[in-house]
């Protein structure tokens, strides 16, 4: 397998990167840790004219915790999101998903925003800004938009990031203290794509009832999909096991996951009835839990 | 026919190194074919079969998802820097004590796994070693043996001397 011949080019400043993004537009492609976009390339599924490296930008490397909000930036590893106290206190649903993506020698190298614009259905880190409400800060030169989530993801590997433009920050939004979490997937085998997973969140208001639902899931469809009918049920009832059941018989019929010789249909809609219950489950256990 | 070519200066196995490579180049392919350095394996060259993991900068990474020039200014050891034929590293010698491998195809990676986990939590759970080393593919063992290796680095110094 040889990767296909490109023009490498590393930008020292984020300034310089727009800028030959600017330039280069669609014949460039952005690399950071690489782990998404080289094995691409090895199979010459891509094959950029321009490969542009903000791995090393300082200016992107930062995990910035601000007012309401936590930034991830561009040059951000992983490992470093996995590790990171900041993380763990105010997106807790986040850090809860890192030890699922790939394995160790991925995370060690590949980028949280690389994933995510890489906007892999199957990935968990999309499925978890879904559920999180987080948004997007996309630059080009001279310019800047904030997307959210929910309109981030437009199809298989597709997501509203133009040709001449770099994704620079994942921005999530602070978790309430009082909510609970979870990410749960079946995969063949640990660190590998799941065949379905699910990230969720639920919150519960001084009387103890679902304020706010979130069930957001990947390898379902051809983007993270969030489950609005299940979310719908739960708010507004106090947590109970047969409410649970009662949400996941409704994500069952929900959904409509492609299958392939490692799951039937039938086995992963089964499988998004599973998750449901395991993620409601362990969610309920820790609301509170991160105060 | 050399296309788009790139300094790189690293150190590898405590060498300084630099070096002119072409930038489509994998810093794995840089490692067997321009430094000597085949330790490294290649099998499945997309990122999968964790046969070409060496460390960069004392983390685990796979070395044929990383372009050359993205090792430029990173200090990169492979399993060339573990041991020798007469002193094995530990973990070499506790591989052989428990027949840790068969064809060995994937020794390299395995042994660079476990060097960068036990760098880091030198006394991981049995659980932690599992899922640690569940991005490495064996096709002969079924891996029992080789995670008797990893216990027996473990659980013993004398592993070294055996």
């Amino acid at each position: 397998m040889k990767i296909p011949k490109f023009t490498y080019h590393r930008p020292t400043t984020e300034e310089d990167a727009l800028a030959m993004l600017t330039e280069f537009g669609e014949d460039a492609k952005v690399l950071a840790g690489g782990q998404s976009l080289i094995p691409l390339m090895a199979l010459r599924l891509s094959q950029p004219v321009h490969l542009i490296d903000v791995g090393g930008l300082r200016e992107l490397a930062e995990i910035r915790e601000q007012s309401g909000t936590i930034g991830i930036g561009a040059a951000v590893r992983q490992v470093e999101v996995e590790r990171s106290g900041v993380v763990a206190r105010a997106a807790p649903l986040a850090a809860a998903a890192m030890p699922h993506i790939g394995h160790r020698a991925i995370r060690n190298q590949g980028t949280a925003c690389g994933s995510l614009a890489h906007a892999d259905p199957a990935a968990e880190l999309p499925a978890v800004a879904l559920a999180s409400d987080a948004s997007f800060v996309v630059r080009r030169a001279g310019g800047e938009r904030t997307v959210p989530a929910a309109d981030f993801f437009l199809g298989y590997l597709t997501c509203d990031v133009g040709p001449d433009e770099l994704l620079v920050e994942w921005r999530l939004p602070r978790s309430p203290s009082t909510a609970g979490w979870s990410v749960q997937e079946v995969s063949r085998r640990h660190g590998d794509f799941a065949l379905l997973g699910m990230a969720a969140m639920i919150d519960t208001d001084a009387d103890g009832r679902i304020s706010a639902a979130a069930l957001s899931l990947f390898g379902a469809a051809s983007t993270p999909i969030r489950v609005h009918a299940a979310e719908k049920l739960l708010t507004g009832e106090p947590p109970s096991a047969a409410l649970f059941d009662e949400a996941a018989e409704v994500v069952k019929g929900q959904i409509d996951p492609p299958g392939d010789l490692h799951g039937t249909v039938a086995y992963r809609k089964h499988l998004g009835a599973v998750l449901t219950k395991r993620c409601l489950g362990e969610a309920a256990g820790r609301l509170g839990a991160a105060a | 026919m050399s296309g788009d070519m790139c300094q790189v200066s690293c150190r590898v196995n405590g060498e300084e190194r630099s070096l002119a490579v072409e930038s489509r180049r994998t810093l794995a392919e840089v490692l067997r074919e321009d430094l000597g350095l085949t330790g490294t394996h290649l099998a499945c060259e997309h990122g999968v079969c964790g046969a070409c993991t060496v460390s960069v900068d004392g983390a685990a990474a796979r070395s044929c998802l990383m372009l050359a020039v993205q090792a430029d200014g990173r200090a990169i050891e492979t399993v060339e820097s573990l041991g020798t034929e007469e002193a094995l590293h530990p973990i070499q010698q506790a591989m052989w004590d428990e027949h840790g491998f068969q064809c060995a195809f994937c020794a390299p990676g395995f042994l660079m796994t476990v060097y960068c986990l036990l760098r880091e939590n030198p006394a991981p759970t049995p659980e932690e070693i599992r899922a640690e080393l569940s991005g490495n593919l064996c096709r002969c063992t079924g891996y029992t043996s080789i995670l008797a290796g990893v216990q027996a680095v473990l659980s013993g110094g004398d592993a070294a001397d055996a």
